[in-house]
């Protein structure tokens, strides 16, 4: 059946002419020269104060980059991106490493302002709601301007800083984990961030702590002909636990802006990661033209037992996404989740999904993805699970529904799923009609129509997904939240 | 023509060499042949790194190419096809092949039944006849690196045309008897007319234990209103490499129901493209797949709704024991103008083995936003509570066991119509049962 007016309204809402953070800040700003050589790395890296190990590891990076070829699977097209035509590091020239929240030029505090993202302490510690404090790294172009309350958080033991300054102060902890997810050689993007990435997030959570508040990330693309390459990397100590969020906005621009970002999480033994995520990059307008290339290796490892990593998205922008979330499920008993709402408009295109790898045993893994496409856009979910020989007892559900609103565009499933071991029960699932007769007998028999109880059963399946989100996101999510399933296909 | 410096495996070499050999003496238009075999050439043996081979990587499964059987005796095809077993027992008009070659003799062709035409196809091929402009109607399967192998080389097979209601079974018994290994390229193309309603059966087996490579494909063209029931079994030898086609274009208001069974072969390759052409067809594609050892058993299928308003249903079934791979990849498109289509796709897979694996791959590709369409995919052990409750009864393990796969199968299975045809397929089950101890 066809979609229903109001999730048709809710969409058209949220189409790519409605962008709001279309805004462009003038700051000026230093940049590495144009194009990509191991003089740029070595700029970045002379920028960022890195020790010799990490510039050596950016040029490795680069040299195995040169002799990739850019993958070609993903059901994506896009003009050939000319990588030597980037600026790979792009920085606010008046004072770009500010001591505090006073050093930092006032035009970059504006756009957060207009943004929405609350850098200032005092403001969050007057809200009414003192247990919703979020700390912010927020990443302007290639710098962190800002990281709110650092001191506090440093109480609890808690190290939540821009990568680049985790590299000078706590070099040892990040020599140790950085690239031990996504490594060097992962993949074209991956390896090309590796080389030039300039800032990010580093989260360290020390055994047994529960992070005191939300942390959270907000990157922000200002400079024209500048890719976004962020790198950022948490680890949570046995026990301890952490929820991260990440939002992400730019300017209305003609061009194509590539985002190549590397997201690694840890998770040791007890410990437990969500990450959630509002993708609000600028999406180009409604003939496909500008637009973020948002392609992103986001990777969790349970690497100990009991471990927990929760995959949640929202997304909404970019020209073209191509990501997929995924948790090598390493520690016996660890649990992967992945909770998706991904929208496209316009000439979008989105190719997104999740990998659950099982290699412990009694590994647990759910994935939920919803992909709603409108316009003349193409959603893809592409989504692997699979079950190593050794993971016994592992098990999956995945349900993946897609939506279409217009026939100028296309919904897409393509999941891969791979079992080598017997005991493992794997099941996926793409459909509505899949609720279970039981729940509609029930609420059929107290007296609600067969499309009532649906749409009951329905929008209690959605809140769970929205549920996953911490209450920052909410607001934004709130928007997707009345998008029902009806007329939904796998 | 084929570059032979462009193949890279010793197999490719060999196809290409074997191609050189036979390609002028193989009947009809070399030039068509010559065309489907460059189209192969150019990627060459599908391996893994190729999507749609990805879990059946020929590079590495066909490390050798057998020859092209010779025909055989008269003497040779009446033993091998006395020894054929599967679906033997049911009366059908049998249409049969042995090593590839179409068997005359035993057909008689001034008493077919009422509304049955059959073409040999080399002599259609060396001829010219009408039908041939028919043959591959299917665009998936053109674009497909085993159809294009068969294309290049086929060497026999027939076309059959089926009109009105014809009552007895069409049985194309393919039959491989060479003590040594052989390859085979069969080609069928049956033609159902307007309104017919027809019964097709179709069984691969070998009488001898060698390592056999069969490519065979069968086409069906189905006209509006007909009604199409079809069974295959894949009974091959346990050393074969077993390749396989089954392209399909369905008019509008088609009933189709097709059921394979696969419980052979060492490797097997089997490809559905069923193309929806016509308003309002119905289609139910089934599969059974037993696998044990080292058996891997691949079933591809893609389901084309180009026209509105189709329904179609898909299930399949894998029970893998062993060691076994099974695999399974489906696809579900639906292009912008099909709307009301209403596709409902499963796979089911039973691991009895510890080693045992299993592929699934369901996708769909829709672009209509007035459709239903829907996939699951499970993957998983026997469920310990019914072996329980069966065993708690006085059945011995076994037992349990060989009924809840029975049952699992059964699902898949029960869309035959023909009766008969339905027991002996439940009697392929029970035997793989049987034999599994």
């Amino acid at each position: 059946m066809p979609a229903v007016q109001e999730t048709i309204d809710q969409v058209r809402s949220i189409d790519v002419d409605q962008y709001k953070y279309g805004f462009e800040t003038e700051v000026e700003m230093e940049k590495a020269p144009k194009g990509l050589s191991e003089d740029v790395i070595r700029f970045i890296s002379a920028k960022k104060g890195e020790p010799e190990w990490m510039l050596q590891w950016r040029l490795d990076a680069y040299k195995r980059w040169l002799t990739m070829t850019e993958p070609k699977w993903a059901r994506v097209s896009y003009d050939k991106i000319d990588y030597n035509d980037i600026y790979y590091y792009a920085a606010p020239k008046k004072n770009p490493a500010p001591k505090s929240l006073d050093e930092v030029d006032p035009e970059i505090l504006k756009t957060y302002e207009k943004l929405g993202i609350p850098l200032r302490e005092q403001e969050v510690l007057a809200g009414v709601e003192p247990k919703n404090r979020v700390a912010v790294d927020a990443v302007f172009d290639s710098v962190s301007v800002v990281t709110t309350f650092k001191e506090e958080l440093a109480k609890a033991g808690v190290i939540f800083m821009p990568i680049s300054e985790a590299i000078r102060e706590y070099p040892d902890l990040v020599r140790q984990y950085l690239g031990t997810v996504v490594p060097v050689t992962d993949n074209y993007f991956a390896t090309l961030n590796s080389a030039v990435f300039t800032d990010g997030s580093f989260v360290y959570i020390p055994p047994g702590v529960r992070c005191p508040m939300e942390l959270s990330t907000y990157f922000r693309i200002n400079e024209k002909n500048t890719g976004q390459f962020e790198r950022t990397l948490i680890i949570a100590d046995k026990g301890s636990y952490v929820s991260y969020l990440e939002g992400c906005t730019a300017p209305k621009r003609d061009e194509n802006q590539l985002h190549a970002a590397v997201v690694e999480l840890i998770a040791l033994d007890d410990a437990e990661i969500k990450y959630s995520t509002v993708q609000n990059w600028y999406p180009g307008d409604a003939e496909g033209r500008g637009g973020i290339y948002n392609f992103v290796t986001k990777r969790g490892d349970c690497r100990g037992k009991n471990s927990v990593i929760t995959w949640t998205q929202v997304e909404t922008g970019s020209a073209i996404t191509w990501k997929y979330p995924s948790c090598i499920l390493r520690g016996d008993n660890s649990r992967g989740e992945f909770y998706s709402i991904a929208v496209s408009n316009g000439m979008q295109q989105v190719d997104s999904g999740t990998k659950m790898i099982h290699l412990g045993k009694n590994t647990t893994s759910r994935i939920i993805s919803k992909g709603i496409a409108a316009g003349k856009s193409e959603n893809t979910y592409r989504g692997l699970v699979s079950a190593h020989r050794k993971a016994t007892g592992a098990r999956n559900f995945t349900n993946c529904d897609s939506l279409l609103i217009g026939n100028q565009c296309g919904a897409h499933t393509v999941p891969y799923i791979e079992s080598k071991n017997a005991s493992a029960v794997f099941e996926h699932e793409a459909t509505t009609s899949k609720i279970s007769d039981d729940q509609m007998f029930y609420c059929q028999q107290r007296g609600l129509s067969e499309e009532e109880a649906t749409a009951l059963i329905v929008n209690g399946f959605v809140k769970d997904v929205l549920q996953q989100l911490p209450m920052e996101f909410a607001v934004e999510a709130q928007k997707l939240i009345s998008i029902s399933l009806e007329g939904s296909v796998g | 023509m084929a570059d032979v410096t462009l193949m890279k495996t010793p197999a490719e070499t060999a196809l290409a060499q074997a191609f050189e050999a036979v390609k002028t003496a193989l009947p009809g238009s070399a030039e068509s042949r010559a065309e489907a075999f460059e189209l192969f050439a150019e990627r060459g043996l599908p391996h893994r790194r190729v999507e749609e081979f990805k879990y059946t990587d020929l590079r590495t499964f066909m490390r050798e190419v057998a020859p092209f059987a010779p025909t055989p005796s008269s003497a040779e095809a009446k033993a091998a096809l006395r020894d054929a077993k599967a679906l033997a027992g049911v009366e059908a008009l049998s249409i049969p092949f042995v090593n590839g070659h179409l068997v005359r003799d035993e057909i008689d062709f001034s008493k077919l039944p009422e509304g049955v035409e059959i073409v040999p196809l080399s002599e259609a091929l060396a001829a010219g006849h009408d039908w041939l402009a028919k043959l591959s109607p299917i665009e998936w399967a053109r674009k497909n690196p085993v159809y294009q192998l068969n294309s290049a080389f086929m060497a026999d097979g027939v076309m059959v045309r089926l009109w009105g209601d014809v009552a007895t079974p069409v049985h194309l018994r393919f039959v491989t008897s060479s003590a040594t290994a052989v390859a085979t390229a069969t080609r069928v193309l049956v033609i159902v007319e307007q309104g017919a309603s027809v019964t097709l059966f179709e069984t691969h087996e070998s009488t001898s234990g060698a390592g056999h490579q069969p490519n065979d494909v069968v086409e069906l063209l189905a006209g509006d209103n007909a009604h199409v029931h079809h069974v295959r079994v894949n009974a091959e030898g346990d050393q074969a490499l077993a390749l396989s086609t089954f392209a399909v274009k369905l008019g509008a208001d088609v009933a189709f129901n097709t059921v394979n069974v696969v419980a052979g072969a060492n490797v097997s390759r089997h490809q559905v493209f069923a193309v929806f052409e016509g308003e309002n067809t119905k289609a139910q594609i089934n599969g059974a797949t037993m696998l044990k050892g080292r058996q891997h058993g691949d079933t591809t299928l893609i389901a084309e709704h180009a026209a509105p308003h189709c329904e179609s249903r898909e299930l399949f079934k894998t029970v893998v024991d062993d060691e076994a791979t099974g695999v399974f990849q489906g696809k579900i498109i639906v292009p912008h103008h099909a709307q009301k289509t209403d596709g409902r796709m499963m796979s089911a897979a039973l691991l009895l083995g510890d080693g045992a694996s299993m592929n699934n791959k369901p996708e769909l590709e829709i672009f209509a936003d007035d459709v239903q369409c829907a996939h699951g995919a499970t993957c998983g052990q026997l469920d310990e509570d019914l072996l329980f409750y069966l065993m708690a009864r006085g059945l011995p393990k076994k037992e349990a066991e060989s009924l809840l796969v029975q049952a699992f199968l059964g699902e898949a299975i029960e869309a035959v119509e023909h009766e008969g045809a339905r027991d002996a397929l439940v009697g392929v089950v029970e035997t793989w049962l049987k034999a599994r101890g």
